[in-house]
């Protein structure tokens, strides 16, 4: 199969963890890491596993001859707002893991066949990209009027960017329950939590459900896709069969199925219970490597 | 110890009450508590579901009533009192803020974990931007010290907040170790900020600790009606009035009125009284978020375990406020456990 490029840009724990993911790639051909401090642990990482490097930023990339297929964007929204028209203008396409969302949301086993010709495509959210395949499970077989979401994740695996602005996570996170989930409302919660050791990802998926759904249908749909999302992250896993609530009045009627997910990191460049960072950069190798299929196929 | 001073009391009978009330309260009840406090002279009163703005949802329960239809009640029905609302970043936005100071709120009071102070500097700057005043709110305040819980409260008097609490959320927190809290937030913040204490009666000590936290500079202090409140309830706020009153702190607070509200208001509809059985007594032995008890207890119907062994499982979880999907999740656990035995 023929392989596609793809540049790095932003040399910090995701786009480290990133690096480790895509090196084993057998599609995706890792054309460089690129950041702004020549000191960063991510560069010096990437230099030892002989990948090249630069801490000239984006305009050296840009320079290169030989520019890269794909660009995987982990810096700050900020900085992919602004360098989001660049790589388009260079032909590259740009797999964002900021919350910049310049582009459609991309959630790989939901939706990626619709936006695979997308200049730039949105990686959602940590919390997003665990939740939203069950939600769509869900709604690809009955009606979902409301499905809600809670992500559990470790206070150590939650960085300044994400504290500083934890309105966008719940806000971009329920809009993609929305828009990519088919609920026809969605809502998101985010918890982090201090204890020591630190917890692995948790993610529970509240859907709610017609009073006379058939529930052995829905499981057998939620199954399915946790068995395709764990394709890509192996440590994404059910702690228990859906459970089934029956009909309250208080839920306007409706019944409710209640998923609960465990999501374990690769330990790649993360430690293991950084499940919400692991499952951002497994999803977005995932995308990059099944945009080389549809390109290939193309 | 300082001079006794006066001591500011923020009733929370309509937001925490409603993890007591399955956050069930209707337009009526609310009126008529909003009303009744307010004939009290008591300073605040809390309007929001109980796990703050945006809790109505599957995993805490979902409101009766609009929230901010329910806050433009209450705003309707207040005289003096300023109306309050609880935010939990990560939960509620800097969006149902905006809404909830339309609807006349004009107190903002953002909690988080006792840890994780520094995801509320947005929602600080907005209430700050909205012209409200603004109360930090340092939940499950046992899980730390002292010192390292006044550093968490120096983030959020820098964020903008004007008051942090010493939040109790466990009840878990006994006497000296209420006290020590407060003296640390004071001496971190006091120059710049007030210092409050919102108790929880699960080991009985509600009360006793907000008595404490006055004499060691605290100048607010939460209560609701007849405790209603999570696990075994909130510091009653008529016990509070007479209690201050007693031991000649002023409260400003009218006792023979507010010992009315309780009395002839709240008591009348409530249909459980929060009470320290022995879930409560669990969560406040072993350090639980109190709104996790009715959580436990529908979790140990529906799969047949004893509540008090989820809660003990919870605790030493160490789940944090917001985390009642987990209580569902350990019942599970337990339940499977049990087949196995059996």
């Amino acid at each position: 199969m023929r392989q596609l490029s793809a540049a790095i840009v932003g040399p910090g724990n995701i786009g480290t963890d990133l690096l480790v993911k895509l090196l084993r790639s057998e599609v995706l051909r890792l054309h460089s890491m690129v950041g702004v401090d020549p000191a960063s642990d991510g560069l010096t990482h990437a230099r030892k596993l002989g990948v090249p490097t630069s801490a000239d930023g984006v305009d050296w990339l840009l320079a290169q001859e030989d520019l890269p297929d794909l660009v995987f964007e982990a810096t700050s929204a900020r900085a992919h707002l602004a360098n989001a028209p660049r790589y388009e203008a260079a032909g590259i396409t740009a797999v964002d893991l900021t919350p910049a969302a310049a582009g459609p949301f991309v959630c790989p086993p939901v939706n990626l066949g619709g936006v695979a010709d997308a200049p730039n495509l949105n990686m959602i959210t940590c919390g997003g990209q665990a939740t939203i395949p069950i939600v769509s499970a869900v709604s690809s077989v009955v009606p979902v009027a409301y499905a809600e979401i809670i992500a559990s994740i470790a206070s150590r695996s939650a960085g300044p960017g994400t504290r500083a602005n934890i309105d966008e996570f719940t806000q971009t996170t329920a809009r993609a329950i929305e828009e990519v989930g088919g609920a026809a409302r969605g809502k998101a919660i985010i918890i982090l939590n201090p204890v020591d050791p630190p917890m692995i990802m948790r993610d529970t998926v509240f859907c709610a459900i017609p009073p006379d759904a058939d529930t052995a249908v829905i499981t057998g749909s939620i199954h399915k896709m946790v068995a395709e999302v764990a394709a890509y992250v192996p440590g994404y896993m059910l702690r228990a069969d859906p459970q089934f609530d029956a009909p309250r009045d208080i839920w306007n009627g409706m019944a409710r199925v209640a998923v609960f997910l465990q999501v374990q990191g690769n330990g790649d460049y993360l430690p293991p219970w950084a499940g919400n960072l692991d499952i951002m950069t497994a999803a977005a190798a995932r995308v990059g490597e099944q945009l080389c299929g549809a390109r290939v196929a193309a | 110890m300082t001079e006794p001073r006066q001591v500011r009391i923020t009733d929370s009978t309509l937001r925490d009450g409603g993890h007591a009330m399955a956050h069930r309260f209707t337009e009526g009840q609310i009126r008529a508590v909003v009303h009744a406090l307010d004939d009290a002279r008591v300073d605040v009163i809390e309007v929001s579901h109980g796990d703050g703005l945006g809790g109505s949802s599957f995993n805490y329960g979902f409101s009766l009533e609009d929230e901010i239809e329910m806050i433009a009640a209450a705003v309707d029905e207040a005289r003096t009192a300023k109306i309050a609302v609880l935010l939990l970043p990560g939960l509620g936005t800097v969006e149902d803020l905006r809404r909830a100071h339309h609807a006349g709120a004009s107190v903002a009071r953002i909690a988080t974990h006792c840890t994780e102070a520094d995801v509320s500097p947005q929602h600080f700057a907005a209430a700050c931007e909205l012209g409200m005043e603004t109360v930090g709110f340092l939940m499950l305040a046992h899980r730390i010290g002292p010192a390292e819980l006044a550093k968490q409260a120096r983030i959020m008097v820098d964020a903008g907040a004007q008051c942090v609490y010493v939040v109790d959320s466990a009840g878990a927190l006994v006497l000296g170790e209420a006290q020590a809290r407060v003296s640390a937030l004071v001496s971190e913040i006091g120059h710049e900020a007030q210092v409050g204490f919102h108790g929880h009666q699960n080991l009985s000590l509600g009360i006793g600790n907000s008595v404490l936290a006055v004499q060691n500079g605290a100048s607010q202090v939460d209560g609701a009606l007849c405790a209603l409140g999570a696990g075994a309830g909130n510091s009653p706020t008529e016990i509070l009035a007479a209690t201050f009153e007693r031991i000649g702190i002023p409260t400003g607070i009218d006792v023979a009125r507010v010992l009315a509200a309780a009395n002839d208001v709240v008591r009348p509809f409530v249909p459980r009284l929060p009470v320290a059985d022995r879930g409560a007594i669990i969560q406040g032995y072993a350090g639980v978020y109190s709104s996790f008890l009715l959580h436990a207890e529908r979790a140990a119907v529906r799969y047949q375990v004893p509540v008090h062994d989820i809660l003990q499982r919870v605790g030493d979880a160490g789940y944090v406020g917001g985390q009642e999907d987990m209580i569902i999740d350990v019942a599970l656990g337990l339940a499977a456990e049990a087949d196995r035995v059996g």
